[in-house]
C-alpha cells in the first residue's frame, strides 16, 4: 500500500445552513502527528465529524489515502475517538469487551474473535495500562480510565490514521504523558495523527504540526513557524485569559521543541 | 390439590399444551429483543409500535394474508411517520411518538368496528392464547424463527449498535440497516406478542424481562439468558394459573413478569435496593 495520507480541499460545514467551518483545507501526509487548536465552538469537532462523514460538506471533499471515507472505513485505516463518549456507562460490557469492539471491522459477520484480534485487544490495554482492569464492568471507571479504555480501542483498530478530539481532558499527569508517549511511538511507525487539545503548553512538547482554526483554517505548518503568538492571537481573537496562557507557551517553546525525546520505558510495552 | 395435579391436569387439554407451548415461544423471543429494547432505551417505541400495528393487523385479516405483513408495514411506516414529523416541525419527540402511535391505534379501532363479523376485538385487544388456531401458531414459529436467528447473527452488531453507534459508523457498519432491522424485528414480535397477550399489554413482554435482566447482570449474555428464562417462566408459570383461576392469560403472564421484577429491584445482588442500602450503610460506617 501506498503511504497514508489525508487530503481536505476546499471544505465549507453548515448545521442546518448555519455555517460552522468555511473553506477549510488540509493536506497531511505519513509520520506525523498535527495539533489542532483552536478556541470553544471554534469547528474542531466539526472537522472530526466531516473527516469520519458523520456530517455532510456542503462541497469540496474529502479524500484518505485517495478514497473516499465511505471505503476507508471499511478498510481499517481510520480510528476516531470523539469528545466525549455518547455511551450509557451502565451498559453491561466490560473493558475488554469495549476494546473488542475496535476490532469488528477486521472479523467476519458473527464478529468472533481471532488470535489477532485478541493480542491486539491485549496489546492495546497494555499500552494504556488498563489489562488489570478488563473485566470491569465500564461504569465501574474513574474518568480517566475511561478515557483510556477509548484510546486503548483506538489502538486496537490498528489504523493509519488516528482522529483524537481532546484526548487529555480530565486525565492526570501520568496518563497525559503515556498518551504522548504512545502517539509518539506510533508517528515513528508512521501513522497520521491529528489531534485537538486546549492544552497548548503540551502542543509544543509532542506535535509536530499545528492547525490553528477558528471558523475556517487560519494557519497550518510545522509548530515552529505557526505557533507563533500573532498566529494564536488571530485564532483567539484576543480572548485575554486564553491568549496570554498561549503567549507563555510561545515563549517556553525554544525548550520543549522541536523533539521531545522517548522516555526509557515507563510501563508502556511496544 | 397436590402439585404434580397442578401440572398435569391442564395438559390433558389440547388447547392448553398449545398454549403453553405458544406462550413459551413467544416469552423466549420476546425477551431476547427486549434486552435490545432496554439498552437502547426504545420502551416509548416498543409501545408505539406495538400499538400501531393496529390497523395493519386489521386490513391484513380482511384480506387474509398474514397478519405479520400488515403490522410490518405499519409498525414500520409509524416510525418512518414519526421520524419525518419530528423533523419537519418543531414538536417534541415524545410527543410525535404519542399522537402518531394513538393516531394509528384509533384507527385500527374504527376499521375493526367496521369489520365487526370477522374479528374479535377483544382477542386483538386482550390475547387469546387458549383459543389459538394451528395457522396462527405456524405464524408465531415462523417470527419466532426469524426474529431468533437475525438477533444471533448479528448480536455483536446489535450491541455495539445500542451501545455506541458513532463508533459503529466511524468504523463502517451500516446502522441505519440495523435499526431497520431492530424495528422490523419489533413490528413482527409485536405480531407474535399479540397472539399471548394482546396489543395492550405487549410492550409489557418486550421491556420487562430485559430489565428485570438488566438488575442481575453486567454481562450481555447473561442478561440475556436471564431474561430469556423470566420471560419462559412467567409465560408458563402464568397460563397456568390463567388456567386455574380462569383469569385473563395475558393479565396473569405480565403480572408474573412484573413481580419478578420487583423482586429483582429488592433483591438484586449488587442493583438490587437492599445491596445499595447495605452498601451505603457500610460507607456510612
Ligand atoms: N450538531 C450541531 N448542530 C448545530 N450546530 C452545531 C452542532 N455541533 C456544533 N455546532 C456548532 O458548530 C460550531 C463548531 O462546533 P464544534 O463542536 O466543532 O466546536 P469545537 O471547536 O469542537 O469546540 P470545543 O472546543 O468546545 O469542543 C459551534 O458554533 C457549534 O455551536
Ligand atoms: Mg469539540
Amino acid at each position: 500500500m501506498d503511504a497514508v495520507g489525508i487530503d481536505i480541499e476546499n471544505l465549507p460545514v453548515a448545521y442546518n445552513g448555519k455555517v460552522a467551518l468555511h473553506h477549510a483545507s488540509l493536506h497531511l501526509t505519513a509520520g506525523t502527528i498535527c495539533g489542532l487548536v483552536g478556541m470553544n465552538g471554534a469547528g474542531k469537532s466539526t472537522l472530526f465529524k466531516a473527516m469520519m462523514g458523520f456530517v455532510r460538506p456542503a462541497s469540496g471533499r474529502i479524500l484518505i489515502n485517495k478514497l473516499p471515507i465511505r471505503s476507508v472505513q471499511k478498510q481499517n485505516l481510520v480510528a476516531y475517538v470523539p469528545q466525549s463518549e455518547e455511551v450509557d456507562w451502565n451498559f453491561p460490557v466490560s473493558v475488554h469487551d469495549v476494546v473488542m469492539m475496535g476490532r469488528y471491522g477486521y472479523m467476519n459477520l458473527l464478529r468472533i474473535p481471532r488470535s489477532s484480534d485478541k493480542s491486539a485487544v491485549r496489546q492495546g490495554l497494555e499500552r494504556v495500562e488498563m489489562w488489570q482492569m478488563r473485566d470491569r464492568q465500564i461504569g465501574e471507571l474513574s474518568g480517566g480510565q475511561k478515557k483510556r479504555t477509548f484510546f486503548a480501542r483506538a489502538l486496537a483498530q490498528q489504523g493509519k490514521i488516528l482522529l483524537l478530539d481532546e484526548p487529555f481532558a480530565g486525565v492526570d499527569v501520568k496518563t497525559d504523558r503515556m498518551m504522548i508517549d504512545l502517539l509518539i511511538t506510533l508517528r515513528q511507525a508512521g501513522q497520521i495523527i491529528l489531534i485537538s487539545t486546549h492544552d497548548l503548553a503540551s502542543i509544543t512538547r509532542f506535535c509536530d504540526q499545528v492547525v490553528l482554526i477558528n471558523r475556517s483554517i487560519l494557519a497550518h505548518g510545522p509548530t515552529s513557524e505557526v505557533f507563533t503568538e500573532e498566529n494564536l492571537s488571530r485564532t483567539f481573537g484576543g480572548s485575554v485569559s486564553d491568549f496570554s496562557s498561549a503567549k507563555e507557551c510561545v515563549l517556553n517553546k525554544t525548550q520543549t521543541f522541536p523533539h521531545p525525546s522517548l522516555p526509557s520505558g515507563e510501563g508502556t510495552r511496544f | 390439590m397436590d402439585l404434580v395435579q397442578w401440572f398435569a391436569a391442564p395438559l390433558q387439554n389440547e388447547f392448553m399444551v398449545k398454549a403453553i407451548l405458544v406462550s413459551a415461544l413467544v416469552g423466549v423471543v420476546c425477551s431476547a429483543l427486549s434486552c435490545y429494547m432496554t439498552l437502547k432505551g426504545w420502551a416509548l417505541m416498543g409501545d408505539a409500535v406495538s400499538h400501531a400495528v393496529m390497523p395493519g393487523v386489521v386490513i391484513a385479516y380482511v384480506l387474509n394474508i398474514p397478519l405479520a405483513i400488515g403490522a410490518f408495514v405499519f409498525g414500520v411506516g409509524s416510525v418512518i411517520a414519526i421520524g419525518f414529523i419530528k423533523s419537519k416541525t418543531r414538536v417534541k419527540e415524545d410527543t410525535v411518538i404519542g399522537l402518531v402511535f394513538t393516531g394509528f391505534f384509533a384507527l385500527g379501532l374504527v376499521l375493526v368496528s367496521k369489520v365487526k363479523s370477522s374479528i374479535d376485538l377483544t382477542h386483538i385487544l386482550f390475547g387469546n392464547v387458549l383459543g389459538i388456531s394451528d395457522s396462527d401458531i405456524m405464524q408465531t414459529l415462523i417470527i419466532s424463527v426469524i426474529t431468533l436467528v437475525t438477533l444471533a447473527i448479528l448480536r455483536k452488531d446489535l450491541i455495539l449498535f445500542c451501545f455506541d453507534s458513532t463508533h459503529a459508523r466511524s468504523i463502517g457498519i451500516n446502522t441505519v440497516f440495523l435499526y431497520y432491522v431492530l424495528l422490523s424485528l419489533l413490528s413482527l414480535t409485536a405480531v407474535a406478542g399479540l397472539q399471548t397477550v394482546g396489543i395492550i399489554l405487549v410492550v409489557a413482554m418486550l421491556v420487562t424481562p430485559g430489565a428485570t435482566a438488566y438488575l442481575l447482570s453486567d454481562r450481555f449474555d447473561h442478561m440475556m439468558l436471564i431474561a430469556m428464562a423470566s420471560g419462559v417462566f412467567s409465560s408458563v408459570m402464568g397460563t397456568y394459573i390463567s388456567y386455574h383461576i380462569d383469569g385473563s392469560t395475558g393479565g396473569c403472564i405480565v403480572v408474573l413478569q412484573t413481580a419478578l421484577f420487583i423482586v429483582a429491584m429488592i433483591f438484586a445482588p449488587k442493583h438490587g435496593l437492599l445491596a445499595r442500602a447495605k452498601n451505603s450503610r457500610t460507607v456510612g460506617e
